[in-house]
């Protein structure tokens, strides 16, 4: 299959009706939508539904009856849409749907700026809505990863019941990348015989449900909600390093950020500076792992965790190297894009403190 | 004609079967309360009963079976 | 001897928890008689509120999904486009409906979603202890207007079938009561049109169910009923708003 130059909303729009995905609601906000838009015109194509909500507290709870249905379903927005949607989103965990939902992050706190950021961590991996639950959190770094992530988050969501966020930012949404659509690997998912599609006489009825009124039950059910949670930490952790032989700074990015980190480690390079990568693409599950192998590398003498934010994954970065070497923070934010150059010359700031 | 008969467990004493009933014949069983601790709603004079379901119809936890 | 009434395949056998003399009770088992007498309960698909029907779901003898707060007819949209052929309804108090709910409700309708919309007009929100809806008469005191609803503080009541009676594609829109036995009758009749009109794909319908809540009220449930009539009746007139396709 040749390679066709994509807009990175568009690609996510189109691998998501690739998945199967016949279900959209959502509702404008910008840097994404393009994905809304997308959907409008080629759902109907493959006889599946868009709608355009009120709002995005009402598409999420359209994403709740659908899921509640047994369908493939979708929703997209941008930061503070995502803050609309969250108690909604906490009914899809705990109702145990499947679902996904794309944010394509852009500056806040509040309206904010419509310019990328990465300042959504938080929200995404810390709750973002009440109670104990967790969202699988994809960060693709191109386009082509968006499109192969977003596939996967459809398997993903059906096999665990859960739902997933797949988190871009206005850089991912709005560039255009060379992307193959292939088939990813299908999962063996079973079947959802817990859906509501009516009894027809041959069943007892199924409810869907996050209300435990009896605190016993409610904690029996936060119990099993986390043996999944478990299982989803065993099988989905997903990392890629770059450069970690021999590196004296580990640079953790995701998302785009990693991309222009890469470039920044190609520089020291040339500087005879060795610097490495870890680029989590679960931010949920977290590769707590990789940072603490990294972390008892001898030529490891400090983290750099670049983030488009005022530093949220910093403090994962902290908790998995666990006091064995400092831990620094380089970001921009508000939309502003760090540069390979203020990265290189943070490297080399915290390593001449080092030496 | 008719004859009604009540789950009496189910009665929570709210009496509004009471109120509709064309020759009155629906009342509190005051001698008696149930599992729930309420007077339940009971017929005493069921050759009086007409089977037209009024008490059934307006009763809240479908305590009463109608026949006729 | 034959029986004239027993209870609804409808309905589960499980025993509501509501309060003595709340017309909920009446209200679901209206609805689960209309869908057993219409073959459909087992093609629905109820939406259950926050609420003190917050456990519907245990109730009506279907798939049922519970909501957020006010976003039934949301989820009930993504029902019923999954499942076309469904007798989908949503079950809302009026907290649900008219307060936290009223983009969603007037959204469904303005798309004509083809669902049905059962909504429990008690001017009070019963499940948190009586505090003001958006149906709480002017005068009428709840916890939250210790004095009596203000008119010139809080506005007046809103009428939610003349409302959505507005919109094109609300083709059935109706308020009844279950006050007397003769009312009772009146209201399942309505509610048999709306799950008629919905299954013959005409548009969205909404029946909307004077009802009282003799806990919150401070009165019994014989009172409750009388005041029902005597007061919300003069603000909250019955009838028909629509029937767009004149549905028998």
């Amino acid at each position: 299959m040749a390679k066709e130059l994509w807009k990175g909303n568009e690609a996510i729009a189109e691998a998501a009706v690739k998945a199967g995905c016949k279900y959209f609601f959502g509702y404008p906000i910008t840097p994404q939508n393009e994905i809304p838009e997308y959907m409008s015109a080629r759902l109907p194509q493959v006889g599946g539904c868009f709608l355009q909500a009120e709002s995005e507290v009402a598409a999420i709870n359209m994403v709740y009856g659908a899921a509640g249905s047994g369908a493939r379903v979708m929703t997209s927005s941008s930061s503070p849409g995502i803050s609309l949607k969250q108690e909604g989103i906490t009914y899809i965990a705990g109702a145990e749907l499947p679902c996904v939902i794309v944010n394509i992050v852009r500056g806040g706190p509040g309206l904010g700026g419509i310019q990328p950021a990465q300042s959504d961590y938080f929200q995404s991996t810390k709750g973002g809505g009440h109670g104990d639950y967790r969202l699988v959190v994809l960060a693709p770094s191109s386009v082509q990863e968006a499109v192969d992530l977003v596939q996967e988050a459809f398997d993903i969501a059906d096999q665990y019941r859960n739902p997933v966020l797949v988190l871009g930012d206005g850089m991912i949404g709005q560039m255009m990348e060379p992307v193959e659509f292939t088939e990813v690997k299908k999962r063996k998912l079973p079947e959802k015989t817990w859906a509501t599609v009516g009894t027809g006489g041959k069943r007892e009825h199924n409810v869907i449900n996050s209300l435990f009124i009896d605190p016993a039950e409610c904690e029996k059910h936060n119990f099993r909600l986390f043996e999944k949670y478990k299982e989803i930490e065993k099988n989905e952790t997903r990392v890629e390093t770059y450069n970690l032989e021999g590196a004296e700074i580990v640079f953790v990015a995701y998302g785009t950020t990693s991309r222009i980190a890469k470039n920044a480690i190609n520089s020291l390079a040339k500087e005879g500076i060795k610097a490495g990568l870890i680029r989590p693409i679960t931010l949920w599950p977290y590769p707590h792992e990789a940072i603490e192998e990294a972390a008892a590398q001898a030529s490891v003498k400090a983290f750099l965790s670049v983030e488009m934010s005022m530093g949220q994954m910093v403090e994962d970065v902290r908790l998995a190297v666990n006091g064995k070497k400092p831990v620094h923070f380089y970001g921009r934010t508000g939309g502003m894009v760090p540069t390979p150059k203020g990265i290189v010359e943070e490297a080399k700031k915290i390593l001449g403190g080092a030496k | 004609m008719g004859k009604v008969t009540f789950d009496e467990n189910k009665c929570k004493g709210c009496e509004l079967c009471t109120t509709v009933c064309p020759v009155k014949i629906v009342v509190m069983d005051k001698d008696r309360i149930n599992v729930k601790g309420y007077h339940p709603a009971t017929v005493k004079e069921m050759d009086k009963c007409t089977g037209c379901a009024s008490c059934a119809r307006i009763c809240p936890d479908v305590v009463i079976r109608v026949e006729r | 001897m034959a029986v004239v009434f027993e209870k609804t395949k409808g309905l589960t056998d499980k025993p509501f928890h509501y309060c003595p003399g709340c017309t909920h009770g009446i209200i679901h088992r209206l609805v689960a008689e209309v869908l057993e007498e219409l073959n459909l309960v087992e093609k629905a698909i109820g939406v259950a509120p926050v609420g003190c029907a917050v456990f519907a779901y245990d109730y009506f003898n279907c798939d049922m999904q519970e909501a957020a707060h006010g976003r039934a007819p949301a989820a009930a949209t993504g029902i019923k486009r999954v499942n076309p052929d469904c007798a989908v309804f949503t079950y809302q108090g009026d907290g649900d409906l008219a307060s936290i709910g009223a983009a969603e409700i007037v959204h469904a309708a303005m798309r004509g979603e083809k669902i049905t919309t059962i909504f429990v007009n008690n001017a009070i929100y019963g499940m948190t202890g009586g505090q003001m809806a958006p149906t709480t008469l002017v005068g009428q005191k709840a916890t939250t207007a210790p004095f009596g609803r203000q008119e010139d503080h809080a506005g007046m009541p809103l009428r939610v079938s003349e409302m959505l009676a507005t919109i094109p594609k609300a083709v059935f829109v109706e308020r009844v009561s279950v006050h007397d036995v003769k009312h009772i009758v009146q209201a399942k009749k309505a509610i048999k049109k709306a799950f008629q009109a919905q299954m013959e794909g005409k548009g969205f319908t909404l029946v909307e169910v004077l009802s009282t809540c003799p806990t919150n009220w401070g009165k019994t449930p014989v009172e409750a009923l009388k005041w029902l009539e005597e007061n919300m009746i003069p603000y909250y007139p019955l009838g028909n708003f629509r029937n767009t396709e004149e549905v028998k």
